[in-house]
This record gives structure tokens, sequence and C-alpha cells, in this order.
């Protein structure tokens, strides 16, 4: 985007009224489905606004990590499928979907929303990995926020495979849910010259100079955060930004 | 054999769709004849012309046509001249001599005139056969556009948009007061004040989504009417 | 002698299929095509430019599919994301089954890109591709002879079943006999076999399907309508 074109986004941003007409607070439309893929040990589907991803969660038993022997394995991975926007490329992820990834990984994993020793099995050889994938089908912007939502779903509606002799029976789903406490809702505010925004179209996310993204636990604790964007952030900026995700976050989580 | 219609006229067609049959029949664009039959090549609206079948298309990425105004994009920067982005498959060449009445030296900085990213509406002067495009930016309201913004939209809806001698878009910038190009490529420039640039954008929007159903005009005026409270939002037609 | 199909269905029915046109907002065409629990979804992009330029075809423009399972997708264990040796060929299939019905001459040196991906799998999800594909393409306002349909016909215990999932193709080792079919051409764009089984049961196999392809042909020609109906109004 060229500055002029800029300067003119900034222009209507600063009067509160954004190229959807919609305040610079204010989310789009947010739908949520789940159990969407039926291989799938869990599943989601979040769209805001034109925006849409899929999450899905499949469950295996492995080995433990050598430094977490009673804990269960988590991972996650996201792919900007080519599918879903004419800028992405086919091909391993990139920085941007790696980002995607490993914000959400944290959001879950510091927060402390899967208890991961429920997951052991037997100490130091066996236990239960809980493998996240979030796929894009359309890129309307702010495919960050949605892709923390649609993980986060998607955990909510996890069950357990059943399991015999040692081996998962993948066809054979038990009534059984993950170990669940606490649910991180992951929002990002984007700076655009002076004014901060939430769920930015594809054009303001071309525009942006810095962005915070924070995933809040229930008591609106901060779990994860990470900086974006070429602009340094005083400590003023991320307070007023912080609000805003706080006030954001309790709504979002209500559509859990 | 006798000659028979097997699709009604205003109907969708889609690939592959038998319109017709009998030799009393000519394929038009959009359609072809197999054996005795006119098939559908391409998904639109049937449109029967006598005995030619003809079809509009609804959907598809623009292809360049001479005359076409266009809004276009610096990309690049070239030894004499510049490369526009046309939202096409195919990008297009601006020369020195078409970019500016004046005389450029040989060897000048040719970032003065046209930057990286600057947005321009231009007319396309050439197309070959290999789709090598050849632009000019002299012409009435070709120009370089600053400020304003973008939006993109089918561009086979874009006559529709602009309207019989530009009615649908005279209407829409009277009731805005917003600033509105359209370009053949489908690209639409908008500037006004920011809560007139909504309400353009949603009416060019609603004509782009309802572009073939009747009634379109009156609808967009009611539209213009309620959210703007401009009464005199239709204009009249000659 | 009739066949148990896990789904109760009989030999010569297919699953409940679903179709819808213009899925993906950002794409230049797109579809959702679904044919019990294997669903397939395709955006096309495109004519557009190509690069690297050696690719190009200063003649026509040419079609790229690409085929992906997401991981979460499969019946069993996770499916490791990136390209697999039978994602390639299933793409190269998907390519060739679609390209006889294309037009791109006016498009020297530019490419369609047709991408593949499917959100949950039960069997023939080629086929599923292929269907959803060709609708993509159409919506994408592309010159073509006609649409393809496709359907995994399968041969099991002395009978010939259509539309075969998971169950008959993987448990069962059902012969699988994957097709698409051009109906205004009357002939087959894509023909895999994996089985056992006599020349004469597999041409009467091959004029079943072709019927059958026929009827999801018209659920394809429907959701295109369809989606422009709606408008229409």
């Amino acid at each position: 985007m060229n500055n002029s074109l800029k300067q003119h986004l900034i222009k209507s941003l600063q009067k509160n009224i954004r190229y959807d007409g919609r305040k610079i607070d204010e989310f789009r439309d947010i739908k949520i489905e789940t159990g969407v893929s039926h291989g799938a040990e869990g599943s989601a589907r979040v769209k805001i606004g034109e925006t849409e991803v899929l999450a899905g969660v499949k469950m295996a038993i492995e080995k433990p990590y050598p430094d977490t022997p009673e804990k269960g394995n988590l991972m996650v991975n996201a792919e900007l499928l080519a599918l879903s926007s004419p800028e992405f490329e086919p091909g391993p992820p990139g920085a941007k979907a790696i980002e995607i990834a490993r914000v959400v990984d944290r959001g879950i994993r510091e927060s402390k929303a899967i208890d991961f020793e429920k997951l052991c099995i037997e100490k130091g050889e066996k236990v239960w990995s809980v493998m996240i994938d979030v796929c894009t089908i359309n890129d309307a912007g702010n495919l960050l926020d949605a892709a923390a939502l649609a993980a986060i779903t998607a955990i909510k509606n996890t069950k357990f495979p059943a399991v015999k002799d040692d081996v998962v029976d993948y066809k054979n789903k038990t009534a059984k849910g993950l170990p669940l406490s606490r649910w991180p809702i992951t929002v990002t505010v984007y700076k655009i010259g002076d004014c901060f925004i939430v769920d930015p179209l594809s054009e303001e996310e071309d525009a942006y100079d810095a962005r915070l993204i924070a995933a809040i636990a229930d008591d609106n604790n901060v779990c994860a955060m990470q900086k974006g964007g070429v602009e340094p952030l005083s400590i003023e900026e991320i307070g007023k930004m912080l609000d805003i995700i706080q006030k954001i976050a309790p709504k979002l989580r209500k559509k859990l | 054999m006798v000659d028979k219609m097997l699709i009604k006229d205003k109907e969708i067609v889609v690939p592959g769709d038998k319109i017709a049959s009998g030799m009393g029949f000519l394929p038009g664009r959009g359609t072809f004849r197999k054996n005795s039959d006119i098939l559908a090549e391409k998904l639109g609206i049937l449109n029967v012309d006598g005995n030619v079948m003809k079809i509009v298309s609804l959907s598809g990425v623009y292809l360049p046509k001479v005359n076409d105004r266009v809004i276009a994009k610096v990309i690049d920067v070239l030894m004499s001249g510049w490369r526009f982005d046309l939202n096409s498959a195919y990008s297009a060449v601006l020369s020195m001599k078409e970019a500016t009445s004046e005389f450029i030296q040989k060897g000048a900085d040719l970032t003065k005139y046209f930057q990286i990213n600057d947005i321009v509406v231009c007319k396309i002067t050439n197309v070959t056969s290999q789709k090598l495009i050849d632009v000019t930016m002299s012409g009435p309201g070709l120009r370089k556009l600053r400020g304003g913004r973008l939006i993109k939209v089918n561009t086979n809806k874009v006559p529709r948009i602009i309207g019989k001698e530009g009615s649908m878009v005279s209407m829409i910038k009277n009731a805005t007061g917003c600033n509105i190009i359209v370009g053949q490529n489908g690209l639409v420039w908008i500037d006004g004040e920011p809560d007139k640039e909504v309400i353009t954008v949603k009416a060019v929007k609603m004509v782009e989504s309802e572009a073939h159903t009747a009634g379109l005009t009156d609808k967009v005026a009611a539209f213009l009417e309620k959210e703007t409270g401009v009464k005199t939002a239709k204009v009249n037609k000659k | 002698m009739t066949i148990k199909r896990i789904d109760k269905r009989k030999a010569d029915e297919m699953r409940p299929m679903k179709a819808e046109v213009g899925v993906i907002p950002s794409a230049d065409g797109s579809a959702v095509f679904q044919a019990g629990n294997t669903r397939a979804i395709v955006s096309v992009f495109g004519p557009h430019d190509l690069h690297p330029k050696f690719l190009q075809n200063p003649e026509r423009g040419i079609l790229r599919c690409h085929y992906n399972m997401m991981p979460f997708s499969g019946h069993g264990d996770r499916v490791r994301p990136g390209g697999s040796r039978r994602s390639k060929e299933i793409s190269m299939l998907i390519e060739k089954s679609l390209i006889s019905v294309l037009d791109l001459e006016n498009f020297p040196n530019a490419v369609v890109d047709v991408f593949v991906e499917l959100t949950e799998t039960d069997a023939g999800t080629r086929c599923a591709g292929i269907c959803a594909a060709s609708m993509a393409l159409a919506d994408a306002g592309l010159k073509m002879k006609d649409l393809v349909s496709a359907m995994s016909m399968g041969y099991l215990d002395g009978e010939i079943l259509v539309d075969i999932n998971s169950d008959e193709d993987c448990d069962r080792g059902a012969t699988d006999v994957p097709i698409a079919f051009i109906p205004s051409e009357d002939k087959l764009s894509l023909l895999q076999l994996d089985g056992d089984v006599s020349k004469e049961i597999l041409l009467k196999l091959l004029e079943i399907g072709k019927q059958k392809c026929l009827e999801i042909d018209q659920v394809q020609r429907k959701a295109l309508k369809n989606k422009f109906k709606e408008r229409l109004k």
C-alpha cells in the first residue's frame, strides 16, 4: 500500500470509521461450528466476517519428551493454504504461518489450558500427544485471532479415541474429553498511524505499523504476548493496547 | 430435424449445457456447435439474439482490451518507462513518451514521474497476440491517483456499475459526494468523507451482486436515499 | 446375492452428495463437493502470471493442480503436511482429467492454479476433488467444453459397487476403479484400477460408472446455477 492510500486510511480510522463501516474496536460477526471433520478427534470451523479457518485435533500415543516424562505432548501447526488467498504460495510453512502456530501454541501451553499431567499413561514411556492443525480456508484479514479461536474450540470439541491393546483405535471415539481447565483467548491489536484497531481487514493488515498479540486467560491475566510489526511501541501504548485486548477477550470467550 | 430451443433466453447456463438443437441456430460468443447442437462453453446468462446464441459472462478475471480505461499500479521502473499491474494475468508498459507531455531527458530519474506502488488511471493502447500491452497517460481523466481507497469488483459487472452513459455511477456520486473512478479491470477508486465512502462501497457492491436483476436502479436509489438522506439521489435518465 | 455395505446402501447407490459454489471469496472460482464423509474444497486462481519463466507456454495457458489432505482429515494417524509421492501423482491425474475440457488458448504464458484440499476423507478423495475443481473452474468463468464428473467404482465379493467408501476400499479390499467422465464427449478422462477383475466385468463396471457420473453432473450443474440464481431473483 502506498503512503497516500495509507494516509487516507488513517484519516478514516481517526474518525472511528473502518473501511467496512465498523468502529475501530469492533469485531466482525463470528460464527463457530464444531465437529466439522469426522476423522479428527476434535475439529472446529471459525468464521470472522469472510475470514475462515478450520482446526483439527489428532491424538496419538507417543513417548514423552525426556525433560517432561510425566506430561503429555502438545504440537500446534498452522498452514496458510494457497487455496485461501492469492498471496499464499504452496509449500512448507513460511515465517508467517510458523508465527501463528507458535503464538497459538504458547497461548494454550502457558495458560495451562490442558492439564498435561493427566495425559500421562506410563511415566517416561507413554503419553498422549495432542496435535492441533489449523488450516486457512479464506483470508479476509485477521487469520491470527481466527486461528487461535479455532484451535481452542477444536480442543474443547476433542474426545479421546478408543485404545485396544495399547494401540489407538481411531474408528471409535470415547465420551471422554481432554482435561481442560482454562481458556486462553487471543486478541491482536494493530497500530496504524496513531490509531489502534482490532480484527483487521486485509488492507488494514497491509498498512499496520505495529501490533500486539496477547492470549488472555479467564481471569484476564496475560499468558502469552508477542509484539510484531516494524515500529517500536512505548509502554504507554502497550498499556492502551492491553486495555483493548482485555475488553474484547471476554466477548470472544462468550462465543466458545 | 426440427430446430428446437432447449434453454430459455436469460436463463443461467453452465459449460456443456445443450442450449439449442438444429442447424438453424448459430453459435455466438460463449457457445459452440457440436454436431447439430449449440452448447455453452462458459458460465453465464443466455442471450438469444435472433438465431444466434450468446452468453453474457458472470465471472472471470480481467482480460485486457484496447481502449479500456483501467486502474493500474506501478510495479517496476524500467530503463525507458514503467511496468503496471492491471489486476490481470498480464502487465503493461508505459513508455516515456506516453507518460507526459514534458520532454524527459535520456537517463533522467523516472521515479520523479511515477514511483513503485503509485496508482494511476490509464488507457490501453495496444494488446498483442502474446498479450504484450501498452498503455498511455495522455487523454482526458488519465492521471495519477492520490489518496482515496481501492476496492475490487467482478470485472464482468463493470458495465452495470458504470450504468448507461454513466448513470449508475453518477447517481452514487451525487448521493455520496464521493469521487469515483471505475476501471474496466475491476478496480474502483473512491475518495470522499469516510462515512460516505462506506455507503459508496455498499452501493457498488450491491450493483455488483445484483447486476442482472430488474429494477436495480430504483433499488440502489432507495438504498442511497435511506443511507444519505439525500432525496434527489436518482439521476434522471435522458 | 446382495452385499452388505456398512452405510446400508444398495450396490448401485451413491452416497449423499452436497455441492456448493463460490465458497471462498478470495478466489477467482471456488466450490465444495461432498460425497458422504469425503469433502473436497477447491479454489481456482487465474489465469494469472506464471513464474519462473521457463514454465510458461507461449501458445496457451497452463493448468496446475495441487491436491492436499488436511493433516486431521484422515481416518487414522495424522497426515504429515507437505507433499507426498501420492499427492504429487494425484495432483497430476486431476490435472489430466480436467485439461481436455479447458480452453486456455487466449492466455499465453499464464497459469490457472487449482488448489484441492480435503477437509475430511472416506475414500474417493481424488474424485471428489475433480468434481469440485470442475465446478470451481466454471465458476472462475473459464472457457470449458463441459464439466467433469468423477466417482470411484468398486468390485467386491462378486458384486459391482458404486461410489465405494473406505470400509470397502481399504478394509475389505474391494477392487477400486476411480473414473472421471465428460458427458458431452462420452469419454473417460481419469481411469485407474487397483485390484483384480476380469475384462468383462471391468467394462460392465465402467458402463455403470458412466451412468452414475451423469447423476453427479446434474448435482454440479444445479450448484453452479444456484450460486447465481440466488442473486438473480
